[in-house]
């Protein structure tokens, strides 16, 4: 278990628990937390569950692996610190992982 | 007007195994797609990567797959509207009238919807004054590209698009290059040729850079870009062209009075209908209890909407179940027999 906190472009905190093993992107979906659109569903095909991590937590997530950061070239406004949310697996070690939504996903 | 027993929105795996049921329970029907192939999401987000849960196929790519289902539609003579997008279905009696982009209109007691997530659109830049430009100077796509010609074009984007148009247009343009990091995910051989290019003054290459703003009054004079760094530049040019890939878009389908649940269409389990009696979703765009976002949900699925779609096409008629392996009926609608 993880307490993630979104924080969506208009600067709405949303802390909410989240089982380890599903996603960052998977505990935004199933928790109704608008801005986060998954539209493959978690396959890194499509870049519409793109998030900015905080600073901090960017180093010390599991890193980006291959092709994560092929699709952040087609994300809305990719910025040094964006992931994937569905390429983020929740464990203990993420408690507290902050992540802020972008203003749209396409 | 084309009249038809069902009209199928998208030539993915699910639209393309629907008419395929459609067809074997004698009705007819025809397909429109957005996109300019056939294939749905399997051709545009994944033709090369594999996939391992399509039963009774252990591994085939989303080419394989398409190729595979084309292939199970020969006996059948199936008709594609490609490059249309569905924009206006009209309830007209018993029947629904639709209207494509491409100005064709379909009467047809059926509309099977099974488009995916939406249609694929290309994805934008962000700033809200591109919009201004679009399609003048500013393009997602090459149509002709004589209009370049002498000009300063700059091209954004890391793909294959972005590069061959980069290395096309170095030869009668003078061209910027403009991408969000050092590394291109274009292939290997293309990414070199480009940094030749580069080396030989062809082509301005600015990595790290996104698009900031664009300025200019009746047409484009010049556009900002912003380093990693904050730093922006300003760089003189006519034309711009972004190669962001495509994104699906639930587009007019939001329009058509259907309970919609964020991006997918509430639908009941029995006929895959709608709240609008004679329209289907089938695939990933349908939602009910225990939906699953798999391949083979939409085979089942378009499977039970194409025999609800017999009532409404033949409501004279009594639908029989039937076997392929036994049935003369299906065997001569298949081509074995005579």
């Amino acid at each position: 278990m993880a307490k993630i906190t979104y924080i969506t472009s208009d600067n709405q905190t949303h802390t909410v628990e989240v089982q380890n093993g599903l996603t960052v992107m998977e505990g935004a979906v199933q928790n109704d937390i608008p801005g986060i659109d998954a539209d493959c569903g978690g396959g890194m095909a499509c870049a519409t569950c793109h998030v900015y991590v905080k600073d901090d937590w960017f180093n010390k997530i599991p890193k980006k692996e291959d092709g994560e950061d092929d699709m952040l070239d087609m994300a809305f406004e990719p910025k040094t610190n964006s992931r994937l949310s569905c390429q983020i697996i929740v464990s203990d070690e993420l408690d507290g992982l902050e992540v802020n939504i972008p203003s749209k996903q396409a | 007007m084309k009249k038809t027993d069902a009209l199928i929105i998208g030539a993915g795996p699910t639209g393309l195994f629907t008419a395929h049921q459609l067809k074997l329970i004698g009705l007819d029907c025809e397909i429109v797609d957005n996109l300019d192939k056939i294939g749905g999401q399997c051709i545009e987000l994944y033709p090369d990567k594999p996939i391992y849960d399509i039963p009774a196929v252990p591994e085939c790519t989303g080419e394989e797959l398409t190729n595979n289902l084309l292939d199970q539609l020969k006996p059948f003579n199936i008709k594609f509207h490609l490059s249309e997008r569905v924009e206006e279905v009209k309830k007209e009696d018993n029947n629904w009238l639709v209207k494509t982009s491409g100005g064709n209109f379909f009467l047809t007691p059926n509309v099977i919807i099974a488009g995916g997530v939406g249609s694929f659109e290309p994805r934008k830049f962000p700033p809200k004054e591109c919009e201004k430009f679009e399609n003048k100077s500013l393009f997602y796509s090459v149509k002709d590209k004589n209009i370049f010609k002498g000009k300063t074009v700059s091209i954004f984007g890391g793909g294959d698009s972005a590069l061959d148009w980069a290395i096309e247009l170095s030869k009668e343009s003078n061209v910027n290059l403009i991408h969000r990091r050092d590394e291109f995910r274009g292939a290997q051989a293309t990414v070199d040729k480009m940094h030749a290019l580069v080396k030989d003054g062809k082509i301005n290459l600015f990595n790290k850079y996104q698009m900031a703003n664009v300025h200019g009054e009746q047409t484009l004079e010049s556009i900002d870009i912003k380093h990693d760094n904050g730093g922006i530049k300003n760089l003189k040019t006519e034309y711009v062209l972004g190669f962001f890939g495509l994104i699906m878009q639930l587009g007019p389908i939001a329009n058509w009075g259907l309970n919609l649940n964020k991006k997918t269409i509430e639908v009941d389990t029995e006929k895959f209908e709608t709240n609008q009696k004679g329209i289907y979703a089938v695939g990933d765009i349908c939602n009910y209890p225990g939906k699953l976002k798999l391949i083979l949900s939409g085979f089942h699925e378009g499977a039970l909407a194409a025999r609800a779609c017999f009532k409404l096409a033949r409501p004279d008629e009594k639908y029989r179940f039937e076997f392929t392996t036994t049935s003369t009926n299906l065997l001569k609608r298949l081509g074995k027999k005579e």
